[in-house]
């Protein structure tokens, strides 16, 4: 491999891996709160993708518009999906949440097949976003420097509220301890439902970004994508904004890096994360950022 | 008491081989079909709820499972000339080619080589628990269908193995489902059950009182997954054709819904819900297609069928977490003592 080709593939891997990031931050804020995989994430990462396709083909808003109108009824819809699927069920065994939350995946995906058909359909990108950019020899499409750009602004936004903000504060409560939150006078359903509605956001941020790098929208695109962003923040340590944003560049650089240097492998492109998650689990458990927590008895 | 429910029970299978005999000479092929993939359900959702019902390890990795269990009975029962028409893009490895066995044999291959997968998955996922379980068997569900896609000279890769022989037929599926529902209940009710309900009830405390966990476990997953196999051979024989898409996320989760409709560690909930799934999947195509109904068209509605099936396991998990029969079996002494004494319902 030669310089500049490493350098492309470089850049391709920063900029998936801030999207993994993005997305993988959205579970690790769940699963913190509610220790419930959030099966449902992708299928809200696919609705966001259609909204903003919609609004711009159907409705022909401008892009911006049309990317804040998706965001925000993403956002209401994650906060739905938590009221029907999951609130019903907190005090449930365990196993009971996660079949609901697959069958919540399962029907969003169905319905979207339902409703919005099928067939593939093109993402419309704008401009900004499709200018290729020329360093030297090498090209590079401008929504490649642009995801991590926006993966930064978010992540800072992020820590802000979780560090410094009395929400923040809240959060952290909560998912150190769920009762003793609730004793100390915290609201426990307003958080839960603060941080599905960002991880919503991030959800259909994401989605927008992935329409805007892979123009093509399907119904189970959400799938693969959900997964392998779940699979990067238990790399990083489930529950953990920082580490969700490691294990996403990471799995983004090893996925891309590896085909790059063994073409071979391209088959086996959609294994690596599971390999790598099963490595991780094997080797630390809790995550490359967790910490170790003793079973109580 | 005890001879008296013998006879029962032998009754009972009498009268189902009988229905089975003239079941098989009354319906179509279609309706036959339909019958036999009921039985095959059974064994799956059985083999499932062992795994997940009874041992209380959230596994997701049945697809997987039948995929090998498919493939490896199905690369048996075809010949070497049938396998080189089937391979004509890469050619096939000489040894697969030549190797060869008659059905129930290489059914029962497929099922011990995918429990031999199983024991190589389960020795370090076990360790694992809850979701980090659920995740990480899916995910090799997904690593096996990805390396069937890509292994062009064993599988023929996404182009699948087409022309099996259609073996399976009533009697291979039900007869094997009986078997595998008698083994089910005697292995629940042996030490060994008693061990894995202990394991799903508290697994510090089943540790505490002297049960190997990890041995129990593994065995748990791995007759789960024997028996999968078996499933996923009995499949590929009666459909005739596979091929790595089939093995998708879907399939795992049409047998989890037949385990949480007939409940979570029931055995007679399963083979009420893996007949009535069954049934009901085939029954629900009509929305799939169009209708005319004389001069109205009503176009088809792709993916509706699923939708149906997604509302119906929230509306159980959400509504009536116990499903059809929760954890109690079918049991003589109900129905012989039914007007003595009403509410007394042995749970197992």
């Amino acid at each position: 491999m030669d310089i500049e080709l490493f350098f492309q593939q470089l850049a391709n891997a920063i900029s998936l891996g801030s999207l993994y990031a993005l997305i993988a931050i959205g579970y690790t804020m769940v699963y913190g709160i509610l220790r419930l995989i959030n099966f449902a994430h992708g299928e809200i990462f696919m609705f966001g993708t259609y909204i903003a396709f919609y609004a711009m083909t159907s409705f022909l808003l401008p892009w911006g518009g049309a990317f804040l109108i998706a965001i925000v009824l993403t956002v209401i819809f994650g906060l739905l999906v938590e009221r029907a699927a999951y609130k019903p069920l907190r005090n449930s065994p365990r196993m009971s949440v996660m079949i609901s939350a697959i069958g919540t995946s399962f029907l969003i995906q169905n319905l979207a097949i339902v409703i919005f058909g099928g067939r593939p359909k093109s993402f419309p990108v704008p401009d900004l976003f499709n200018t290729v950019i020329h360093l030297g020899n090498i090209s590079i499409v401008s929504i490649t420097f642009i995801t991590p750009i926006i993966t930064a602004i978010v992540l800072v936004f992020l820590l802000y509220i979780v560090d410094k903000t009395k929400t923040g504060m809240a959060m952290r409560a909560v998912s150190k301890d769920y009762e003793a939150a609730r004793l100390m006078g915290i609201d426990v359903n307003w958080v839960i439902t603060i941080t599905f509605g960002i991880g919503s956001g991030l959800a259909a941020i994401g989605g927008i970004m992935w329409g805007l790098k892979y123009p093509s929208l399907l119904p189970m695109m959400g799938l693969m994508p959900g997964l392998k962003c779940f699979i990067a923040a238990v790399i990083g340590g489930i529950g953990n904004i920082r580490g969700a944003v490691v294990g996403g560049f990471l799995l983004g650089l090893i996925e891309i890096m590896l085909i790059a240097a063994l073409p071979a492998l391209t088959g086996y492109r959609d294994a690596f994360a599971f390999v790598l998650l099963i490595v991780i689990l094997l080797i630390k458990p809790t995550g490359i950022m967790g910490k170790n927590i003793a079973e109580k008895v | 008491m005890r001879d008296r429910k013998k006879v029962l029970t032998l009754i009972f299978l009498l009268v189902t081989i009988i229905a089975v005999a003239v079941l098989n000479f009354t319906l179509d092929s279609y309706k036959l079909k339909i019958i036999t993939l009921c039985g095959i359900y059974i064994i799956l959702g059985l083999s499932m709820n062992l795994i997940n019902g009874f041992t209380g390890l959230f596994s997701l990795g049945h697809a997987g499972f039948m995929a090998v269990g498919a493939y490896v009975s199905a690369l048996l029962t075809m010949s070497p000339a049938l396998k080189d028409t089937v391979f004509y893009a890469a050619p096939i490895n000489p040894f697969i080619k030549m190797i060869q066995a008659p059905f129930p044999v290489a059914l029962l291959i497929g099922g011990i080589i995918t429990a031999i997968i199983a024991f190589l998955i389960g020795a370090p996922v076990l360790r694992l628990n809850d979701d980090y379980l659920a995740i990480a068997t899916l995910g090799f569900s997904e690593i096996i269908r990805v390396i069937l896609t890509n292994t062009q000279t064993l599988t023929n890769g996404s182009l699948g193995l087409k022309g099996i022989t259609r073996y399976t037929n009533m009697w291979w599926s039900w007869g094997i489902a009986i078997v595998t529902i008698f083994f089910m209940i005697w292995l629940v009710k042996g030490m060994y059950g008693k061990a894995f309900k202990a394991i799903r009830e508290d697994e510090i405390a089943a540790e505490a009182m002297g049960i190997n966990l990890f041995k129990h476990k593994i065995m748990s997953f791995v007759i789960g997954a024997f028996f999968a196999g078996i499933g996923g051979g009995l499949l590929g024989h009666l459909i005739g054709t596979i091929d790595p898409n089939m093995f998708r996320f879907v399939l795992t989760f049409n047998i989890l819904l037949i385990v949480v409709l007939g409940g979570i560690g029931s055995i007679t909930g399963t083979v009420i819900a893996a007949t009535a799934v069954t049934i009901l999947m085939e029954v629900l195509r009509f929305i799939e297609s169009p209708i005319s109904l004389g001069a109205i068209h009503i176009p088809g509605i792709p993916g509706m069928r699923m939708v149906i099936f997604s509302l119906m396991l929230m509306g159980v998990i959400l509504f009536y977490p116990k499903g059809l029969m929760g954890r109690n079996e079918f049991n003589w002494d109900y129905f012989i003592n039914k007007k003595f004494l009403k509410s007394k319902k042995k749970s197992v």
